[in-house]
């Protein structure tokens, strides 16, 4: 296996192992995202709106903000001993760091939307349909563009004194096409609409996840390095 | 490619700068195999900067680094190979267990048998028995031991130590001379920034001083600790 | 207030409190120069422009609207080049002009998104509407007071620039993006009123105006840029000489 790749993953492979450990971020993540479900029922007036109206926003909504919450822990747990200096001082090249952090972020938001889902079928009363695996694409298409630059961002912000705040403000604006998308062709799919009304979007997607991973993968060492 | 004979490390013409405040202002340095350099100084000389600057976590405003004569650069992760650091922090991550953490190392270096090379890494420190402890079960200590056998898994031949001698009890300051001594005698390098100088005294081949970002004194350790002290308290009380 | 300036020391000029002092001079001439041209579009905008026919004279605002949201956008563009220059040639300098832009920008993008409803209601009865430029404009305001915020949150200067020269690139790379995410939202959501900030083909006294309102709020970013790009250079030469 290239050196880069095998480097990435053990660095991935280290952060899922530690974070399954102590559970802290997965599990404030995981309920997080329960709550949010469970405010927007609350907060909707079943007889006004329909449900798949609001459904597709609730859940891209409860995934970007759960995501947040999970994507913090990738550079604090470096900063509490200063374990990121053995990460820089050891033979990896920035790049592979980057992706480690990246395969482990996305392993976690992954988790979390593998559970927010369920509850959002459950709690929407969504009919799926044949929908579910266009979903799932979909969901992974979006995800990895916006945790590639939550990632980034979270090395940024363990640098300043509020990172849980610094994150969302810089992150925030970056997040905005991937969850449009996402909405749209969710929305689309719940609706049985045929593909040719999501390839627009989907190509929005995809194109975003070409330039941010390049882009923050190149970037990532001007973070780093001092 | 690196080069096996010549010195082990040379920096020329350090220099750092944090916006206005110039910390090291051309500091040069050059380890060949066995040497001990003790780096003492006061407060702010920009010890732990040099430190840092060595161990290419830090780039210099100015000058180069050279680890086996290729040049210290982030872009160029092996030229980092021979160096093992051991900082005041522990560098080790919580969650896992001193054993996951040492083999973790093992796996970043690329070593054969991680796992195993961890193991037998904690032996080597006396620390085998607490092999599945986590870093929050030991004392300052024994994580300082566990430091050292992290550092020491890709068998670098330069190793930097920062404020080693901080919080270790006599036991554990007699274990960590020793250790440098081994270290000297297989023809490593070590550079210790201490700001003991007596505990330092005994390992070190060469003290250097450091004031104000460059070196104002330094002595072969074939001068004595008592015509040394005098010069010494007059630079940190100047 | 500490230096960025030591860290390419060798290899650039030597930054002088005189240098910095004619920057700013030269910043306020032109602010001075801009500032006559905004108030002389302001003469020619209500006196010399006919007024519109469906929207009145509330559409006037028109010719502060869009040439503010225009210096948004060219402030954040260079916000996002000079950052990359700076990532490529590390010239302490090139960091400071892009928080100069950027804070120029924020202030663009505000005047800017406060003088579009003030306009909207009168002509459209909403507060706001989600057209494009008006949109991409809220994003650069968001991109902006992160960029500023990140700033204001990091004290060593070199990762400073560093990290605002990252978020500075992100940032532009993202426009387009932004873009894309408002024309196809449009193309499949027709707006239920048809909004046209701007008709296509003004007539002649309008367009004339109109580029000449863009003409002067363009001197005005280069004259603000110019005094707050000198007054950090400035502050930058206090500090080196007072570090010694």
């Amino acid at each position: 296996m290239l050196e880069p790749v095998r480097l990435a993953l053990v660095v991935a492979a280290k952060d899922i192992r530690a974070e399954l450990r102590s559970k802290t971020a997965l599990l404030s993540a995981l309920v997080f995202a329960a709550l949010v479900l469970v405010i927007f029922n609350f907060a909707r007036d079943p007889t006004a709106l329909a449900a798949t109206d609001l459904a597709p926003s609730a859940l891209w909504v409860t995934f970007a903000f759960a995501a947040m919450v999970a994507m913090n822990r990738a550079f604090t747990v470096e900063r509490e001993h200063g374990a990121l200096d053995a990460l820089l001082l050891a033979p990896v090249p920035r790049g592979a760091l980057f992706w480690g952090k990246l395969l482990a972020n996305l392993a976690f938001v992954a988790a979390v939307e593998a559970v927010a889902l369920p509850l959002f079928v459950l709690f929407f009363n969504v009919d799926l349909g044949g929908a579910l695996p266009g979903i799932i694409g979909t969901a992974a298409l979006a995800t990895v563009g916006f945790v590639a630059v939550g990632t980034i961002f979270g090395a940024m912000a363990v640098r300043t004194r509020f990172a849980e705040l610094m994150l969302p403000v810089l992150l925030l604006p970056f997040m905005v096409p991937p969850l449009v998308g996402a909405v749209q062709v969710t929305a689309r799919l719940l609706a049985a609409r045929p593909l040719s009304e999501m390839l627009g979007w989907l190509r929005l997607l995809a194109l975003y996840d070409v330039v941010f991973l390049t882009l923050c993968t190149l970037a990532f060492r001007a973070v780093v390095d001092e | 490619m690196p080069s096996s004979d010549g010195p082990l490390l040379e920096a020329v013409g350090l220099h750092r700068s944090f916006g206005a405040a110039r910390v090291l202002r051309g500091v040069d340095l050059r380890l060949l195999p066995g040497d001990v350099v003790a780096v003492v100084g006061p407060n702010g000389a920009g010890k732990t900067t040099l430190l840092r600057l060595l161990a290419g976590l830090t780039r210099p405003t100015r000058g180069e680094v050279r680890v086996l004569g290729v040049p210290l650069e982030p872009g160029a992760p092996e030229s980092r190979r021979p160096l093992g650091f051991v900082s005041d922090h522990s560098l080790l991550y919580d969650d896992l267990t001193i054993l996951e953490n040492l083999a973790f190392s093992a796996r970043l270096y690329g070593l054969h048998d991680p796992v195993g090379v961890a193991r037998r890494a904690l032996a080597e420190v006396d620390l085998a028995a607490r092999a599945g402890d986590r870093p929050r079960a030991l004392s300052r200590g024994m994580l300082q031991r566990a430091s050292i056998a992290r550092a020491l898994l890709h068998g670098p031949r330069v190793l930097l130590l920062d404020e080693p001698f901080t919080g270790l009890d006599a036991p554990s300051a007699e274990r960590l001379r020793r250790l440098v001594g081994a270290w000297s005698a297989e023809g490593r390098a070590t550079v210790i920034v201490t700001h003991q100088l007596i505990e330092a005294w005994e390992l070190a081949t060469r003290v250097a001083v450091l004031a104000d970002g460059r070196w104002a004194l330094e002595e072969r350790r074939a001068g004595d600790l008592a015509s040394f002290l005098p010069r010494y308290h007059g630079l940190i009380h100047a | 207030m500490t230096s960025s300036l030591e860290h390419q020391a060798a290899s650039h000029a030597p930054l002088s409190l005189d240098a910095a002092r004619r920057v700013i001079r030269r910043g306020f001439a032109i602010t001075a120069i801009a500032l006559l041209g905004v108030a002389a579009t302001y003469v020619v905008a209500i006196g010399f422009t006919p007024v519109e026919a469906h929207q009145g004279l509330a559409q006037k605002i028109f010719y502060v609207h869009v040439p503010a949201a225009w210096g948004a956008l060219m402030a954040f563009s260079l916000v996002g080049i000079v950052s990359a220059l700076y990532l490529w040639l590390a010239d302490p300098r090139l960091d400071l002009f892009a928080a100069a832009s950027a804070e120029v920008g924020v202030a663009f993008s505000a005047v800017m998104l406060t003088t579009g409803p003030i306009w909207a209601k009168p002509i459209w009865g909403t507060w706001w509407t989600w057209d494009a430029r008006l949109t991409l404009t809220l994003f650069l305001f968001f991109l902006f007071v992160g960029y500023l915020a990140l700033r204001a949150a990091l004290h060593d200067p070199q990762e400073r620039a560093r990290f605002s020269a990252v978020v500075g690139i992100m940032g532009l790379l993202l426009v387009p993006f932004i873009h894309l995410s408002v024309y196809l939202f449009r193309t499949l959501h027709p707006q239920p009123v048809v909004l046209k900030p701007s008709a296509p083909s003004l007539p002649w006294e309008m367009l004339r105006t109109l580029l000449f309102s863009t003409a002067a709020f363009t001197l005005l970013y280069v004259g603000f840029v110019t005094v707050r790009y000198g007054l950090a250079l400035a502050a930058e030469a206090k500090a080196l000489r007072d570090a010694g």
